[in-house]
């Protein structure tokens, strides 16, 4: 032990706030094949992280970066303000992780599984165990299958085992690879609930996910990655903000329609039966004006506006491709 | 970077030395509740058995025990009619060539990759189990198994042995005689030695496990090299490697039961097993602890 008195705030040891920050991190697999390309990555503290990409776009790969299980061919990561993977045996007892799906031991219950998990970590209190194990087995719903081999559980059920395994004990950062794979919807608006009442209790959750809404709906902050690199990141908002809506009109007089928004300078227009969709004028035109010009041309109208940007229409902007697996 | 590591682990409740063995227990306890570990520990029991009836019918017959009239057959065979204690013995001769390492091969084999297999490996280097410590409890766990194997071959053949044979005193292979009692430890003695004559052994299906991530093939392969320098130990025209291949000096042990106790070849063995599981633990630890785990 450090004499006290010396170490006030142990945690903070550099980039404050950052819970999560690499420079340059990149991985070279044998072969050549380059999975990580010179990655920037900052994680506030305190954010709910949505970390997106295509498969095979190197989410995982920086995840077991992050987590030690590789090391980087070259640049820096830390975790909790420490470098890893030197650091590993301090940061990681105070980082719950699901990594590509869960794994468990198929002969032992949900139960005994935890209980193994636990033991691995030599600073883990043996007396508290148990109850540890129980209050994670509560969290994720499973405590009535507790005592079920794990072989027998359905993948939704081996999927909140896993996260149980993540909330073992108090964690500062929780780190889950597509929480959700596997689940019922049901089962998914509760991992959804049991991550904003987790960033609200404060830890930091780092989220992977293919599912853009899932991201959109829990996540303050996001990153995207596409071929090994990352694109973009930054706040929610601002980040679907980047990417301009839609401007829709329902109408029986379509081509009229689409005559006179062509007239008043309107671009991208497109005709699909009842509905006219365009790009959304710049800021400075009153949509209120459009309507009016177009009601004045005799062109009626069944809903007007502009439909907000969502995160797909950012990502799809953004890397030119729809969401697809990476060639 | 250890002041920062002191702070952090300072910051929580104070941490108890002990807790570091928590793995150890739970390794063995994962080990040994195996469907697998059992079947092959009731195979092992098993064989005593299938010695013990087969010696008992021959002499209901009446013709002498073992074939060839004591002279060919295993070690100690000849021995079992007249004293039980000697099933002891001749299943340990049986088994240490063959059955016994392969036991132990499949488990070694399977510690790290079987892990790696499932996936749970990344898990347990996650919570963090930390790699060194994880290799010293896979490796702590394989020869605890040994031992384990061992004793149960020894405790079925000694039942096995007391109920079908008479037992009393015993006739050393110097020609001398102990009394049961004596025996009975030489006969522990023995078991211990043949538990450690696998740690070389187990040292290299440990390796081996580090190499691959599927515990079949680590199983095999570990089982394959235990059978390959079988081989090589019987081939008069390589006497010259002999002496360093880790099999070489296992029979050793029966002289363990000479009057006075002839140490020098068992003592041999135990020196090139120390030697091998070095070797061949170090090399575990280097490949393992600079692998990118993947799986």
């Amino acid at each position: 032990m450090t004499e006290p008195g010396t170490v006030t705030e142990p945690r903070a040891v550099s980039a404050p706030g950052a819970v999560i920050e690499t420079r340059g991190l990149t991985k070279r697999y044998r072969g050549g094949q380059l999975a990580v390309d010179g990655l920037d990555l900052s994680v506030p503290g305190g954010s709910v992280f949505g970390f997106l990409g295509p498969n095979g776009s190197g989410k995982t790969t920086t995840i077991r970066m992050l987590m030690g299980l590789i090391d980087p061919t070259s640049g820096t990561a830390q975790v909790l303000g420490h470098p890893m993977p030197g650091a590993a045996r301090a940061v990681l007892p105070q980082v719950g992780a699901l990594i590509e799906g869960p794994a468990l031991y198929g002969f032992l219950s949900g139960r005994d599984n935890l209980l193994r998990y636990d033991s691995a970590d030599p600073t883990a209190d043996p007396r508290t165990r148990r109850d540890r194990v129980g209050q994670a087995l509560d969290r994720v719903g499973l405590a009535a299958a507790a005592g079920k081999k794990a072989k027998a559980y359905s993948l939704g059920m081996k999927q909140r085992l896993g996260l149980a395994a993540a909330l073992l004990q108090p964690r500062r950062l929780l780190v889950l690879d597509e929480p959700t794979n596997g689940l019922d919807p049901q089962g998914m608006r509760e991992i959804r609930a049991l991550v904003r009442e987790l960033a609200a209790e404060g830890t930091t959750v780092f989220l992977s996910s293919h599912l853009l809404d899932e991201i959109e709906q829990v996540c303050t902050h996001a990153a995207v990655m596409a071929r090994g690199r990352l694109i973009t990141q930054g706040p929610v908002a601002d980040l679907a903000a980047g990417a301009r809506g839609r401007l829709a009109v329902t109408t029986p007089d379509p081509g009229e329609a689409a005559r006179v928004l062509k007239e008043l300078g309107v671009t991208g227009i497109t005709v699909d039966g009842d509905r006219v969709s365009a790009e959304a004028p710049p800021g400075d035109v009153e949509l209120a004006d459009l309507s009016a010009a177009l009601v004045h041309a005799g062109v009626r109208l069944r809903s007007f506006g502009v439909e907000r940007a969502s995160l797909e229409d950012a990502f799809v902007a953004l890397t030119g491709e729809g969401f697809d697996v990476a060639g | 970077m250890s002041q920062a590591e002191a702070g952090i682990v300072g910051a929580g409740t104070a941490r108890n030395p002990l807790w570091t063995f928590g793995i150890l227990r739970s390794e063995l306890a994962t080990t040994l509740r195996r469907w697998r570990t059992l079947a092959l520990l009731g195979v092992l029991a098993a064989v005593p058995v299938l010695i013990g009836i087969a010696v008992k019918i021959e002499t209901n017959h009446g013709s002498s025990p073992g074939p060839g009239g004591g002279g060919g057959g295993p070690a100690f065979l000849s021995q079992v009619t007249n004293n039980g204690l000697f099933l002891v013995f001749a299943a340990l001769a049986v088994t240490l060539p063959v059955f016994l390492p392969m036991a132990v091969g499949v488990v070694a084999g399977d510690s790290i990759a079987g892990e790696a297999n499932a996936g749970t490996l990344r898990y347990l280097l996650v919570a963090p189990a930390g790699r060194t410590r994880l290799l010293l409890t896979k490796y702590a766990s394989v020869l605890t198994f040994c031992l384990v194997a061992t004793l149960v071959v020894a405790l079925s053949a000694l039942a096995v042995g007391a109920l079908l044979f008479p037992v009393g005193e015993v006739t050393t292979i110097s020609g001398t005689r102990i009394g049961f009692g004596e025996g009975l430890l030489r006969a522990g003695l023995i078991a211990v030695v043949v538990a450690a004559s696998l740690i070389g052994f187990a040292a290299i299906g440990l390796f081996i496990s580090t190499l691959t991530s599927s515990g079949i093939a680590a199983m095999a392969a570990t089982v394959g090299m235990l059978i390959t320098v079988q081989i090589v130990d019987t081939i008069p025209q390589l006497s010259g490697i002999h002496p360093y291949l880790f099999p070489h000096y296992w029979m050793s042990y029966a002289d363990l039961l000479r009057d006075p106790v002839y140490w020098d070849e068992a003592v041999k063995n135990l020196g090139l097993q120390g030697l091998y599981a070095v070797v061949f633990g170090s090399a575990a630890w280097a490949r393992f602890t600079a692998k990118d785990i993947t799986a």
